[in-house]
Order: structure tokens, then sequence, then C-alpha cells
């Protein structure tokens, strides 16, 4: 996958000296607009917002069912994924489905498909990837305890009104900064 | 009767037609988390150091559009937003949720939905945070029987800012707008001060 991902940036760079250098991002504040139709859309539409969170529960859930279906069952933590029918063929699983999709053709358009590993110079690829796993499972506790994330709590419930979205919101900002001085090494 | 949006709750379409308009609305989500650059770390990592103030600069951008939108369609009558799902407030549990999910984002580099557009365009790193996500979420799943009680402390049903200080949604609304302006305003000259020193 990453080297045909380095071939196709070959190809698309021969003839030329170099290959392309990747487009600048876009204006935060289109992006940002850009974003709020698509959310707006949705409600629109579907009478609910966007989420992440969700298809990693399904994720979760449809393997804890395949192991043990027993303990699927039992739990409501991985019933409510379950459903009666495949956990796969939830809205949230298609929503992020077409978020992979959409991030891509928007990075293949501006040339920005590389594998690469972001960090500061202080550490190494090894001690990043320890970090991101950690961050990863310390945020996946902290959505469900908060019934959703950046996208599922503070996007749509903060463009909704909804108080505990708007104070979570306020407080991921808060453990953010909070915590930032404590891991600078990472990024710096 | 005319329907009125939401269209899905409004019986327009299946369920089979919701799941496609799902790829579809996901295709337009992470083009635009990846046009902003929110595939990247780096990128999303910077508004804690405050050089780059992108993250709230777009999402308080889209927030204000999408908030704005719900309300000049409801004051014209085509929307019902009472039919839009709103999360249940649990006060403490999304207070705490939401201090041990920002010490995660710092410390991961991604939130759940950034990874997928950070995965998608060659991040190694987001992909290690998908797993980390998948770990975190079991591992919360698996003790959810035992802790459930605690998740569910402080809870206030479905509550609106409008219902909590009596205000009405248009006045919120230019409140809000206010606000943002005022935040990107503020973000943008604590990054100037940032980059000069």
């Amino acid at each position: 996958m990453e080297a045909s991902l380095d071939r196709i940036r070959v190809q698309a760079g021969a003839g030329a000296k170099a290959p392309a250098a990747a487009r600048a991002f876009t204006n935060p504040y289109l992006a940002g607009f850009g974003l709020g139709l698509v959310l707006l859309a949705t409600f629109v539409l579907m009478g609910r917002g966007l989420g992440a969170t969700g298809a990693f529960a399904a994720v979760v859930a449809s393997g804890v069912a395949a192991v043990s279906p027993e303990q699927a069952v039992a739990n409501p933590a991985f019933a409510d994924y379950l459903g009666d029918g495949n956990p796969f063929k939830s809205w949230t699983v298609f929503l992020i489905l077409g978020t992979f999709f959409g991030a891509l053709i928007s990075g293949a358009l501006a040339g920005r498909l590389r594998a690469t590993t972001e960090h500061g110079p202080a550490i190494t690829d090894a001690r990043r990837y320890g970090y991101a796993l950690t961050g990863g499972a310390i945020a996946g506790v902290g959505a469900k305890l908060a019934l959703g994330c950046t996208s599922g709590q503070a996007l749509t419930g903060g463009a909704l009104f909804n108080v505990g979205s708007w104070v979570f919101m306020l407080a991921v900002f808060a453990g953010g900064y909070g915590m930032a001085w404590f891991v600078r090494k990472l990024w710096k | 009767m005319e329907m009125i949006a939401p269209f899905y709750k409004a019986g327009a379409f299946s369920e089979e037609t919701s799941l496609v308009l799902a790829f579809a609305l996901g295709l337009g989500f992470g083009w635009f988390l990846e046009r902003a650059g929110f595939g990247s770390a780096k990128k999303l990592t910077s508004q804690f150091y405050g050089n780059d103030m992108s993250v709230f600069k777009v999402m308080f951008t889209a927030i204000i559009t999408a908030m704005a939108g719900v309300t000049l369609l409801s004051a014209m009558g085509v929307l019902d937003r009472s039919q839009i799902y709103l999360v249940p407030t649990f006060l403490v549990p999304q207070l705490v949720g939401g201090l041990i999910f920002g010490v995660g984002f710092i410390t991961g580099g991604y939130c759940p939905g950034t990874c997928i557009a950070g995965i998608a365009t060659g991040h190694k790193d987001a992909a290690m945070y998908g797993l980390g996500m998948l770990v975190g979420v079991l591992a919360f799943s698996a003790l959810f029987p035992s802790i459930e009680p605690l998740t569910q402390v402080t809870s206030m049903g479905k509550l609106t800012l409008s219902d909590l200080f009596g205000l009405s949604y248009g006045t919120l609304t230019v409140l809000v707008v206010l606000i943002a302006v005022g935040g990107f305003v503020g973000a943008t000259v604590i990054e100037r001060r940032l980059a000069a020193r």
C-alpha cells in the first residue's frame, strides 16, 4: 500500500524536475464553513449529527460478538451496537467509511498522500507510536464516558446548544491545555 | 400535510437510502477535515501550543454555520429542531469525559474523526491512535456493567442552553456568533504574538 502510493507519486512527478509539493491547507474559516454546511445537511436530512465514536464501538462490539457471543449480548455497552442484524450495517459505520474516502480524495488531489509519522525532533517513531496508542485509548475511554467525541458531542451538540456538549467541549480544551506542557517533547 | 425536515424522521426515505446518504455526508466530512489540515497530528496539536489555532477556528466556524442554519430554517418553518436527536446531559460524566478526552487528544495527536482523515492520507501514527481508540472503547465497555451507575450521575435529561438561560434560539445564535468572532480575533492575536517571539 505504502510502496504503491510512493510509485503513484513518482509517476505523477515523472517529467517534472521534482515531485509536486503538497498544496497548502484551505483557509480555516472556509474549511469550517464547508464542515458546517455538511453538519447542517446532516441535521436537515437525517435529524441527527456527525459522529465517529459510534463506528469504533460498532467494530469493538462485532469483535466481541465473534469471540464471545454470550458476553456481547449480556453487556449493553456491546449489545446496543449489535442490534438484530449486521452491526456494520449501521449509520455511523457508513459515515466513517465515507469520511475515509472523502479525506483520501482530498489528500490525493492536493498531493498530500504520503506514508509518514509526525512528531517532534526529540522522539523516535517508535515512541510516537506508543504515545499515539496510549492517547487513543485514553480518548476512547473519555469519549465513551461523555457519550461522544469532538464530532458527536462538541461539533454536533455545540451547534444544537446542548448543555452537556458545551461542557464537554470546554473540558476537552481544558484537558488539552492542561496536559500540553507535560507532553511538549512529543511535538516540539 | 406538507413535509418538513428532518426528512428521514418525516419518513421521506428508507433506511437503505439513509446509509447511502451517510456515506455521501461522510465524503463531505472527510473532505473538509483533510482540506483543513486535520489529517496531520502536528497541525491539530499546534492548537495547544498557541502557534496555530486552526482547530478552534475551523470548529467554531462549523458550529456557528450549522447553528445559524438550524435557527434560520426553523424560523422559516421548514425544519422542526425538536426532531433532531440531542444527546442527554450528564453533567459530571461529560465534564470528566471531556478532560480525559483532551488529555488523550494532546497525547495521541488526533481525535476519533480526524484520525480517520490521518489514516486515509498515510499517517501511520493515526493508525496507531485508531487502534488505541478500539482498546479504550473495549476496556470501557467491558467495565461498563460495574461502573454504569457512575456514568449516570448528575443526569439532566435533554437540556439546551435555551432551556437553561431562558433565552430564544435566535438570541443565543447571535450571542454565540459574536463570542466566536471575538474568539477568532483573539486567537489570531495570540498566533501573531507567538510568531513574533
